[in-house]
C-alpha cells in the first residue's frame, strides 16, 4: 500500500495516451496492478465462463443437494444437487454483464448532463443540478424495486432503474470537471478559432475529462455490482434458475443455518474479490486523476 | 452576452451595403462594457470609439486594467457571462451583435485572436496539428490531409522548419516563443481580415520577443490584414502601427499617428508613459513612475477627467466635467488644456 502512494504522486502529469494502459496501471501501485488481475480474470470468466463449467449449471440432482466437495466437483453441490463451480463459472456473465451495463448508462447520462451544464452554465445549469439533487433522494434499491413492480422483475428493469439512480453521481462529479475545463483559456482560444460548442465539447472537453470518467467507472461498477447482488437476492434481478452470483447466495441461504455454508460463501467471495478490486482500482485512478487535474 | 442594451449614438447611419463598401473594416462606436462583480455591475470600457481600415496596424496602449483586452474580447465577442454592452461593434458594415450561431462562428474566423500566453490558449493533450487544423477542419470543411498540408506550409511561413514534425508535436514539446509562432500561424490559417493580438510578445523572453514580432509584422504587411495590436510597450507599438490609442480607466485618452505619439503627445497621459520608460542610452538614478496607480473604470472618478488625480498638469477645468475627445491636429485628445500644454508635455518628456 506505501509503495502505491508513492508510486500515485509522481509522474501524473502527463497525458494517458502518451504512457500507454500499461504504464498507466504501474503507477497505480502493486495494490492497483492486483486489483486489475482479478478484474482481468473476472473479465475473463464473464465471456468464456459458461465454456469453461465442467457441468451442466441449470440441471439439478436433488440426490446430490449439500454434498460438499468431492472428486471433480472442487465446491461441492448447492441446495438442487447442482455443481457449485459451475454454477460460478456461468454465473460470472449475467454478474458481470449487468453492473456493466449500469455503469454505461449512468455514465452517458450524466457525462452529457455535466457538460450541458458546464457548457452552457447560468439558468440551465440551475435546473439540472436542481433535478439532479431531487434524484439523489432516491436510493438505487428503492427505483429498482419500483421498476421490477412496473416493468416486471429481470436483470433489464433493474439496471436501468439504477443507471437512473447513479447518474447524479457521476453528473455531479463530471460538472465540476467541466465547469473547470470551460473556464480553461484555450476554450476560449477555440471559441475565437471559430469552433462549435459541441465541437469543443465532444473533442476537448469530454477528452479531457477522461481519466475522472474512467476512474469514476471503475469505482461505480462495484457499487453496482454490490447493488445487483442485493436485487437478486431479493428476488427481483435474475431470476432462478439461471446462475448468477446474487441468487446463489439468495438460494443457498438455508445452507449457512444447516451447516452447509460453501455455496452461498463462494459465490459471496466472488463477489466481494471483484467489488474490492473495482474498488481499490478506481480509487487509485481517481487519485491519479485528480493529481493531474491540480 | 446578454442584456444588451440600446444603441450607440451612431446607430442608424447609412446602409449595409454602402458601409461595406468604403467604410472601415472594423468600427466601434460608443461601447461600453459593464461586467456583474458581486451583484452590482462594474464599469470597465467606457465610450470606446475606434476604426480599423483594411491592412491598418492600429496599436492600444495603456496600464493594466485600462481595459485593452477587454476591448479586444469585446470586439470577438468573448466577454464574462452577464456582461452589459452598449454601443456598437461593426465589421464590414455588419452589426456583431446580431450574429449567432454559424455566422458568429465564420465572423470568428474572419477576426483571428493571438493571445498573451500561448501555452494557457493550446489544449495540452492534443497534438499541434489537431489544433491548428481543427477550424479548417470542422467548420470550413477542408479534407484532413488538405488541411495538414496547409498547416504545414503556414508553419514554414513563421519560420518553423520541418513542419510535418512539429504538427505530430505537443504543446509540451515546444518552447514558448515556438509555440507563440503556432499560434500567429494558427490564427493566419482561416484567412482573417483582421488580427486582434492581445500582448502576443508579453510571456516570451527579449529576443524570442523581437523574433515573433518580426515574423507577425511580416506576415500581417504581406497577407494586407488589418490589426489591433495590444501592448504595455508603447516604443513596440509605435514601431509597427500606423496609429496608437491610448487607454486609460477604460477610456480613449488619445488617438495619434504613432510616429508623433512619443515626440509630440497630445495628452498628458501618454507623455508620463512615455517619459516612465527607462532610456538604454541615459543613465536614470530613478525611474519617472507615474505618481499614484493605475485606475479601472470603475473607480475613476465621476464628471470629472479620470486621469486628473494622477496629472501634473490638472488645474479646475480638468475637475469640472469629462473632457470631449476632440480632434487636433489629425489626432484626438481628450484632455481639456491640451492647447496649452503642447510644447510643455514635450519638455516635460525631454
Amino acid at each position: 500500500m506505501v509503495s502505491a502512494a508513492v508510486g500515485v504522486t509522481g509522474r501524473a502529469a502527463r497525458p494517458v495516451s502518451r504512457r500507454g494502459v500499461l504504464g498507466l496501471l504501474r503507477s497505480t501501485g502493486v495494490a492497483g496492478m492486483a486489483s486489475a488481475v482479478v478484474i482481468a480474470v473476472a473479465t475473463v470468466l464473464a465471456v468464456f465462463g459458461p465454456l469453461l463449467a465442467p457441468y451442466n449449471p441449470k440441471l439439478p440432482d436433488l440426490g446430490m443437494a449439500w454434498i460438499g466437495p468431492t472428486g471433480g466437483h472442487l465446491l461441492g453441490f448447492d441446495f438442487e444437487g447442482r455443481d457449485v463451480l459451475s454454477r460460478l463459472l456461468a454465473g460470472a456473465q449475467s454478474s458481470m454483464i449487468g453492473p456493466l451495463a449500469v455503469v454505461a448508462g449512468s455514465m452517458v447520462l450524466g457525462a452529457v448532463l455535466a457538460v450541458i451544464a458546464g457548457w452552457r452554465q447560468g439558468p440551465l445549469d440551475t435546473v439540472i443540478s436542481a433535478g439532479l439533487d431531487i434524484l439523489f433522494a432516491f436510493p438505487g434499491i428503492l427505483l429498482a424495486v419500483l421498476a421490477a413492480a412496473v416493468f416486471g422483475a429481470g436483470l433489464t428493469a433493474a439496471a436501468v432503474a439504477l443507471s437512473i439512480a447513479y447518474m447524479p453521481y457521476v453528473a455531479r462529479v463530471l460538472r465540476g470537471a467541466a465547469m473547470k475545463e470551460r473556464g480553461q483559456p484555450y476554450v476560449a482560444a477555440l471559441e475565437v478559432q471559430g469552433a462549435s460548442g459541441t465541437s469543443i465539447c465532444l473533442r476537448h472537453i469530454v477528452p479531457n475529462m477522461l481519466p475522472l470518467i474512467v476512474a469514476q467507472a471503475t469505482i461505480m461498477f462495484g457499487w453496482a455490482m454490490v447493488d445487483l447482488a442485493a436485487i437478486s437476492f431479493l428476488g427481483l434481478g435474475v431470476q432462478p434458475p439461471a446462475p448468477n452470483w446474487g441468487v446463489m447466495i439468495s438460494e443457498n441461504q438455508p445452507g449457512i443455518l444447516q451447516g452447509y455454508p460453501l455455496p452461498s460463501l463462494a459465490a459471496g467471495v466472488c463477489i466481494v474479490g471483484v467489488v474490492i478490486a473495482f474498488n481499490v482500482l478506481g480509487e487509485r485512478l481517481f487519485e491519479q486523476a485528480q493529481a493531474a487535474r491540480q | 452576452m446578454t442584456g444588451r442594451k440600446g444603441r450607440g449614438p451612431g446607430a442608424g447611419q447609412g446602409d449595409a451595403t454602402a458601409a461595406a463598401s468604403r467604410g472601415p473594416l472594423l468600427a466601434v462606436d460608443g461601447l461600453t462594457v459593464q461586467l456583474p462583480v458581486e451583484g452590482e455591475h462594474r464599469v470597465v470600457l467606457r465610450d470606446v470609439s475606434l476604426e480599423i481600415r483594411q491592412g491598418e496596424a492600429v496599436g492600444l496602449v495603456g496600464e493594466s486594467g485600462s481595459g485593452k483586452s477587454m476591448t479586444a474580447r469585446a470586439i470577438d465577442r468573448l466577454l464574462p457571462r452577464g456582461a452589459q454592452v452598449q454601443g456598437q461593434i461593426r465589421f464590414d458594415g455588419r452589426d456583431v451583435s446580431e450574429l449567432s450561431g454559424g455566422q458568429l462562428r465564420s465572423y470568428r474566423n474572419r477576426v483571428a485572436m493571438i493571445f498573451q500566453d500561448p501555452r494557457a490558449h493550446v489544449n495540452p493533450v492534443r497534438r499541434i496539428g489537431d489544433f491548428m487544423t481543427e477550424a479548417l477542419r470542422t467548420n470550413l470543411g477542408v479534407p484532413a490531409a488538405e488541411a495538414q498540408r496547409k498547416a504545414a506550409d503556414i508553419l514554414g511561413q513563421v519560420g518553423i522548419e520541418d513542419g510535418r514534425r512539429r504538427l505530430r508535436q505537443y504543446p509540451h514539446e515546444l518552447s514558448g516563443g515556438m509555440l507563440q509562432r503556432v499560434m500567429i500561424a494558427a490564427a493566419l490559417l482561416t484567412q482573417p481580415a483582421l488580427v486582434l493580438a492581445d500582448e502576443p510578445t508579453t510571456a516570451l523572453d527579449v529576443t524570442t520577443q523581437a523574433e515573433v514580432m518580426a515574423i507577425l509584422d511580416e506576415l500581417r504587411r504581406g497577407y494586407g490584414l488589418g490589426m489591433l495590436f495590444i501592448t504595455h510597450d508603447l516604443e513596440l507599438a509605435a514601431a509597427i502601427c500606423d496609429r496608437t490609442i491610448v487607454m486609460y480607466a477604460g477610456q480613449v485618452v488619445e488617438v495619434r499617428e504613432s510616429a508623433l505619439l512619443h515626440s509630440d503627445p497630445l495628452h498628458p497621459y501618454t507623455a508620463a508613459l512615455a517619459a516612465a520608460r527607462p532610456d538604454i542610452e541615459q543613465r536614470a538614478s530613478r525611474l519617472r513612475a507615474i505618481p499614484g496607480r493605475p485606475l479601472s473604470a470603475f473607480e475613476a472618478p465621476a464628471g470629472q477627467c479620470a486621469f486628473a488625480p494622477r496629472c501634473p498638469h490638472a488645474l479646475a477645468p480638468c475637475l469640472a466635467a469629462v473632457p470631449e475627445l476632440t480632434e487636433l491636429d489629425g489626432g484626438l485628445s481628450r484632455c481639456v488644456r491640451v492647447t496649452e500644454l503642447r510644447g510643455e508635455l514635450e519638455a516635460a518628456d525631454a
